[in-house]
Formats: structure tokens, C-alpha cells, sequence
């Protein structure tokens, strides 16, 4: 049992991430690799403020996405000067930067170390004290964070913002001519989605209680990216399936009897399959509405 | 109100050697269709191109309800009335036939368009326009999926959808057939008809004769004559022009 509310936990951590890519890459055609960044800012702030002073977990959530609206919006205006593939490689070297930044600034981040000792969320009520130190409790706050995350993706998309966005990810320029100034759209777009990333990295922040800086690298941003690839663009519940297959998927490697450090290795060699496979024979990914 | 909605004055664009427009000044008049003719590479996409902000114009201006631009971006093109369709078709390919025209429809600034969701009176105006290009029975369907024809026909469509006062239409008319051409002919008159400008860039010089109320020659950019279709059409150096290339 503690190993399926495990399961879900992760898979609701790796949804959100999922759901919120999505809006960026399916929706808006901005194919962007620096989404494990925005998770770590998430996770780093809630880490810092837990471990460090002991702040309350809602409080450094909120101040987690602040941050990461405001990296964002920087990273979003820089990002606004390229197109296609030049858009791919200036996300890849920002997430490098940022993962940098949390390897090598050592006062703050501990580098390598890493951030022990992060405690569980904490709600208090009146004079009630309540610690979400369960799993299942804490299954209950990832549900309710991933629920929120979904209905305002499907808000997002279903309003005529949404409908902007497919038009500028289809023809940037002709869309222009309509009158429609699409660099904000795209600023507005990928600071919502950053800040859905560093709910989902303050969640696995304070479940794991230990982060360090593997954890935010450009890999992840990848593994990200095979998620909605896997779920299909576009989709908003294909975003989720994909999150739940590719975070279930492995682990039934272990039923099958592989020991755990060759199933771990067969873990990445199956993801490279399955997107191969893919791209070959459903590019549209199981549920998806736009093909890259 | 003036009676000219728009005007371009010494109008100059140039790629690296190649003049695509020189110097060129005309004026184009409300409730008028303007025909634009010219040889392949005359300069015609150019000036559209130039006319939308889709490039940046090298000298000139452009006179738009009296104001006199000297740069006009992309974005602008709306709010000074202007909207255009595409020679090489420019549709939202994997969107819906209806959200292709809901997309001019709709709130422009970000924040409202946030919390706005079309509604029965942006479905309605949709509709209307579908049915007059006889679209409507595939507004479900993705424009990727539509043939040629319909292509042009939806593009035609997102353009009048727009609050625009000032039409191009870049060879509206090319590869259709004739009740398709017939069609487009309606819509390019209706919007005469409603006091618009009206561009129409278009080969067929009977096509030309028909529609126009004046046209505009062009050669390697520059302006080679203007005037009633009867006159122009006749004139041996536009002829010439013409059956030259
Ligand atoms: N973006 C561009 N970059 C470089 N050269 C260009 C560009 N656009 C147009 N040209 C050149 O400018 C000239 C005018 O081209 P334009 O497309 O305006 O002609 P046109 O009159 O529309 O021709 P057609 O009847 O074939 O559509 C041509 O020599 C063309 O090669
Ligand atoms: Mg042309």
C-alpha cells in the first residue's frame, strides 16, 4: 500500500510538471528544455526556507513561485529573441545556467551536498497544529495541488488565450497581422507554466525531504518532455496519462524480476525506445491534437 | 471623413541588389477595388508585405486616415484598419475551421483574453461568415484537412472577419474554380459594396477588367502606369509588360 501511495505521489509530482510543459510546448509550439529549471527554483526555495528557518511549507511554496515568475520573466524575455531550433538550444543553456547556479552557490545550496532535513508541509489551524507527515496525507496534497494545476490548464486553454496560443504555435507572424502582440501571450504562457513547475518541485522538495542539484538538470527537463511527448501534445489529459505511464512503467520492471540496478538502467533505455516507436507510429502521441 | 482611407509616398524596399518596390506612390480610394497587376516578381507580395508590417520598409511612408507612418510593424496592421491574405496560403493549419475564424474574433489583449471564452455572439458572426463562403459544414474540421479551394476560401473568410477597412487580397483567385470564383468575386464586391479599400492583386486581366475600379501596373517595383481598367489595359507598354517575360 505504502508502495502505491509512493507511486502516486510521484506520478501527481510528475503530472503537474507534465500538464504545465504542455501548455509551452503542445499548445504554444515553444519547444523548451529548461522546464526542470523553474521545478528546481520550486524545490530549492521550500528546501531553503524549510531546513534553513523553518519557515511554514505553504508560505515557501508561494514564495518558491514568485521566484520562479520572476526567473521566468527574465528567462522569457531572453527566450523571446529566438525561434525554433535557436529557441531549443538558448532553453538548453539556461537550464545549464540555473543548474549551475544551484551546484555552485554553496552558502545558499550546499552545491553537491545537498538540502537534508526538509520537513513536511505543516497546517495550522487556530491553535491546531497538523502535520501532513504521512504519505497518505501527503498524497492528499499532491492530489489536491495536481486537480488545481489541471483545471486551470483546462481554463487556460479552453478561453481564447488558449486559442491565441495554438494560433502562434500554427503561424507566429500571420497571427501578428491580426493584431495580436504575441510576444506577451508567450511571456504570460511560460511564466504560468514555470510557476506550475515550482509547485510540483516544492511538493517533491518536501516529500523527499533531501534535494540536491541532479535532480534539476537538463535530463529532467528531457524526461519532461517525453512525458507529454509519450501523453500527446496538446492534451491536457494526455499530459497526465503520460506522467502516470512513464512513472509506473519501470517499476513493473521490478516485478518481472530484474534486480533493481539493471532495472534502473533498463528505466532510460525504455524511455528512448518507447519515443522512437512513437515518433515512427502514432507522432501525434497517444492522445495528442498537435504533431511536432 | 476623407475619401482616401490609404496612400503609400515614395515607397522604396530593396533586398540586398534587388529593387522589389521603388519609389512607388499611389493611392487607394474607399468603396473602390484597386487591381494590381504586374510580371511575376513586379514587386506585388512586396508591397503587401510592406502594407502589413510583415517587412520593414526601406524609405517612404504610408498615409493611413491622415496619419503618415515611417515604420509600420506587423501587430499595427489591424489598428490601422489593414488585413490581408496570403499568396502562399498562411492558415492556422492544425486548428479547427471555426477557431481559424474565432481567432480574429476574439479579445486581443492578454490578460482579458484570459478570461474570456467566445460566446453565442462570436459563434453567430463565425457562422455567418462560414455560410457566405460556404464553409460551414466543415467548421469542425482541421483547415490541414480542407482541399486547395476551401483553403483560399477560409483565408478569405478570416480576412473579412476582421474589422479591417483596407483589404489585399494577394491573387485571391488563383487555382480556383469557377463557382469558387464566383464566390470570391461576391465577397470582393460586398466589401466595395460596404465602403471598404479594396486590393486585388491577380493576373487575369479580364478578371481585372471586371472587378476593378482602377488599376495599378507595376514593373521591377516601380509604378508603370494607373488608371481605368478600360485605358490601362489598352496602353502598349503595359502590353508589352506583359507578354515580354
Ligand atoms: N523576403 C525576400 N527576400 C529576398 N528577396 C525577396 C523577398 N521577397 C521578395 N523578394 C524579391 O523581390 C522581388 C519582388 O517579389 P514579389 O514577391 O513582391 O513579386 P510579385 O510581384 O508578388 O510576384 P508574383 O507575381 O510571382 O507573385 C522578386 O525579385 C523577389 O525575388
Ligand atoms: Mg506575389
Amino acid at each position: 500500500m505504502e508502495y502505491v501511495i509512493h507511486l502516486s505521489i510521484v506520478s501527481g509530482i510528475v503530472a503537474i510538471l507534465g500538464m504545465s510543459l504542455n501548455l509551452i510546448v503542445g499548445y504554444t509550439g515553444l519547444l523548451s528544455v529548461a522546464h526542470a529549471a523553474f521545478y528546481g527554483i520550486g524545490a530549492y526555495v521550500t528546501a531553503i526556507l524549510l531546513a534553513g528557518f523553518g519557515v511554514n511549507f505553504f508560505l515557501a511554496l508561494l514564495l518558491g513561485m514568485a521566484l520562479a515568475a520572476a526567473v521566468a520573466l527574465l528567462i522569457g524575455l531572453v527566450l523571446s529573441r529566438f525561434d525554433d531550433d535557436y529557441y531549443v538550444l538558448a532553453s538548453l543553456g539556461l537550464n545549464i545556467i540555473i543548474y549551475s547556479v544551484f551546484l555552485n552557490w554553496n552558502t545558499l545550496t550546499r552545491g553537491p551536498l545537498g538540502i537534508p532535513g526538509i520537513s513536511r508541509p505543516e497546517l495550522g489551524i487556530g491553535g491546531y497544529r497538523f502535520g501532513l507527515t504521512s504519505n497518505f496525507s501527503f498524497l492528499v496534497l499532491t492530489l489536491l495541488c495536481a486537480v488545481l494545476v489541471y483545471l486551470a490548464a483546462r481554463f487556460i486553454t479552453r478561453s481564447s488565450f488558449g486559442r491565441v496560443l495554438m494560433a502562434i504555435r500554427e503561424d507566429e507572424q500571420a497571427l501578428q497581422v491580426f493584431g495580436y502582440r504575441t510576444v506577451y501571450y508567450k511571456l504570460a504562457i511560460f511564466v504560468i507554466g514555470a510557476v506550475m513547475a515550482a509547485v510540483a518541485g516544492a511538493l517533491f522538495a518536501s516529500y523527499i525531504t533531501f534535494i540536491d542539484p541532479t535532480s534539476f538538470m537538463l535530463r529532467e527537463s528531457i524526461f519532461m518532455l517525453s512525458v507529454i511527448i509519450l501523453g500527446g501534445l496538446a492534451n491536457t489529459n494526455g499530459a497526465v496519462a503520460g506522467a502516470v505511464i512513464l512513472v509506473v512503467l519501470p517499476e513493473l520492471l521490478r516485478f518481472v524480476g530484474l534486480p533493481s540496478n539493471i532495472a534502473a538502467q533498463m528505466r532510460l533505455l525504455l524511455y528512448g525506445l518507447a519515443l522512437v516507436l512513437l515518433m515512427i507510429y502514432r507522432p501525434q502521441g497517444l492522445f495528442g491534437k498537435y504533431r511536432l | 471623413m476623407e475619401e482616401n482611407i490609404l496612400e503609400i509616398k515614395r515607397l522604396t524596399k530593396h533586398f540586398g541588389g534587388v529593387h522589389a518596390v521603388q519609389n512607388l506612390s499611389v493611392v487607394f480610394a474607399r468603396g473602390a477595388i484597386t487591381g494590381i497587376i504586374g510580371p511575376n516578381g513586379s514587386g506585388k507580395t512586396t508591397l503587401v508585405n510592406l502594407l502589413t508590417g510583415m517587412l520593414p520598409m526601406d524609405g517612404g511612408v504610408i498615409v493611413s486616415d491622415g496619419a503618415t507612418l515611417r515604420r509600420m510593424r506587423a501587430h499595427e496592421a489591424r489598428f490601422y484598419g489593414i488585413t490581408r491574405t496570403f499568396q502562399n496560403i498562411r492558415l492556422f493549419e492544425q486548428m479547427t475551421v471555426l477557431d481559424n475564424l474565432l481567432v480574429v474574433l476574439t479579445e486581443r489583449r492578454v490578460f482579458a483574453s484570459l478570461f474570456e471564452r467566445h460566446g453565442a455572439y462570436h459563434l453567430k458572426k463565425a457562422e455567418a461568415l462560414l455560410r457566405q463562403v460556404g464553409l460551414w459544414e466543415k467548421h469542425n474540421e482541421l483547415a490541414l484537412h480542407l482541399s486547395y479551394g476551401q483553403r483560399k476560401l477560409l483565408e478569405i473568410a478570416r480576412a473579412i472577419g476582421t474589422d479591417a477597412r483596407v483589404f489585399l487580397f494577394d491573387e485571391p483567385f488563383a487555382g480556383l474554380f469557377p463557382e469558387m470564383r464566383e464566390i470570391v468575386k461576391r465577397q470582393l464586391e460586398a466589401l466595395r459594396e460596404q465602403g471598404a479599400a479594396v486590393l486585388l492583386i491577380e493576373h487575369n486581366t479580364e478578371l481585372i477588367r471586371q472587378l476593378s475600379d482602377y488599376v495599378v501596373v507595376l514593373d521591377s517595383g516601380k509604378l508603370l502606369a494607373e488608371g481605368k481598367p478600360e485605358s490601362v489595359l489598352r496602353r502598349r507598354d503595359v502590353l508589352e509588360a506583359y507578354l515580354g517575360e
